[in-house]
């Protein structure tokens, strides 16, 4: 058993590796980068033996042989690359000792507010995205749906970030903006028969799509952290089913 | 339409399509344009390796092995973890489209067709994550044998003269 000393030591370290690995987490890293970069932060501190598990729904630690052991769950999981290059280069630099603990841990709390893309810029990419990869993938080249798919996609992402903030549950907003993208299409169709419902919807859906998920997952399952690996493929079987489940519907009612 | 304008056509507009994703997701300011660039490199080498004829799964495997190798080796660069330059870069590449293709298929009733393309994004997805782990197995090897193997072997040639 520990000191009062070294017990307030091993509480601040679990405090700092346990709130870079929900960081990291939330900002979709796979689980081995996760649970590397903890083990770092720990040992660099000056601890032995550092025991992590991560999941994607939860992080666990124990130091001091096993005596202090805490854990905390994450809710919300999207992509965010920028939270976990900036952990990743916060414990670069604790491991090369430009920071020391203390510093470590005030910018840590300083990470979660890091500057994103404002809102109009990411629109903007989903925009480009959905009316470039619509050529790349119907490989026909028909420059009348270009402008479609282009709008159908900032549409549609724009709507899924607003309906995320009203609602917790993911599957439900990605219901709802490809109802709206399937809505949209129909309606652009109608407008101008020269425009296919198919190729505008292929292209806008690969804004939400979860394919980038579904290769992650596989990822994870071949490192071996196979708990992790089973969960986020079924999250991403779960938005495809939302995401076919929205269009499919509308296709269905509206007809077309 | 002519071969030269659709090579420029997918070289340009995959770049578009990885900084668009970048955009969305957040990537940092400094690996943008490395993104777009291991995107237009493995839709590249996926687009030639299909019309050659080697078939989806062999050509998405190449594909995935040469943004592996690449974004590990951008990694280096930068000082990023790797996922920043790869998620992007695998947008072309990834079962987005016959996965809801699928969904599709079954919600409108259409079973075999579903069937075969549920199919074909387990083949695709699991295509990609084999020509991942290749690419991380081949840097590992590479960086042991630079840095072992080699100096072992100068160090065995000083000693020899």
């Amino acid at each position: 058993m520990s000191d009062k000393k070294d017990t307030q030591f091993y509480q601040e370290v679990l405090d700092i590796c346990l709130t870079a690995g929900r960081l990291m987490i939330e900002g979709g890293s796979e689980m081995y980068r996760v649970e590397d970069t903890m083990m770092r932060i720990a040992k660099n501190a000056g601890v032995d033996d550092p025991r992590v598990f991560a999941t994607p729904t939860c992080v666990f630690m124990s130091l001091d042989g096993g005596d202090l052991s805490q854990m905390k769950q994450i809710r919300d999981r999207n992509i965010n690359l920028e939270l976990v290059d900036r952990v990743n280069n916060l414990s670069r630099k604790f491991a090369a000792k430009k920071i020391n603990l203390q510093e470590l841990r005030q910018q840590i709390i300083q990470v979660t507010n890091a500057p994103s893309f404002p809102m109009w810029i990411q629109v903007v990419g989903a925009a480009v995205l959905s009316a470039t990869l619509m050529v790349l993938f119907m490989d026909d080249y028909d420059w009348i749906d270009f402008p479609g798919a282009a709008l159908v996609g900032a549409v549609g992402f724009w709507a899924y970030c607003k309906f995320k903030k009203y609602t917790k549950v993911r599957f439900l907003s990605e219901l709802v903006a490809a109802m709206i993208m399937g809505l949209l299409a129909i309606g652009l169709n109608y407008l101008d028969h020269e425009m296919i419902i198919d190729n505008i919807l292929i292209g806008a859906l690969m804004t939400l799509v979860p394919g980038l998920a579904l290769t992650n997952a596989l990822r994870d399952l071949f490192m071996g952290d196979l708990l992790s690996g089973i969960v986020r493929m079924f999250e991403a079987a779960l938005s495809a089913l939302a995401l076919g489940g929205g269009v499919g519907l509308v296709l269905k009612f509206v007809g077309a | 339409m002519l071969f030269w304008l659709e090579i420029v056509i997918n070289v340009v507009f995959s770049y578009l399509a990885s900084v668009g994703l970048a955009l969305t997701i957040n990537v940092p300011h400094r690996a943008l344009n490395f993104s777009g660039i291991s995107g237009v490199v493995g839709w590249m080498a996926y687009w030639f390796c299909f019309r050659a004829g080697m078939g989806r799964m062999l050509s998405n495997l190449l594909g995935a092995f040469l943004i592996g190798i690449l974004s590990l080796f951008f990694a280096r660069i930068k000082k990023c973890p790797v996922m920043v330059f790869n998620i992007p870069a695998l947008v072309p590449l990834v079962p987005g489209m016959p996965a809801y293709q699928a969904v599709r298929a079954l919600i409108v009733g259409d079973y075999p067709h579903g069937q075969e393309l549920i199919l074909r994004v387990a083949i695709v997805t699991g295509a990609i994550g084999i020509g991942f782990l290749l690419s991380t197995m081949c840097i590992e090897a590479f960086y042991k044998i630079k840095n072992g193997h080699l100096k072992k072997l100068q160090l065995y040639m000083k000693k020899k003269r």
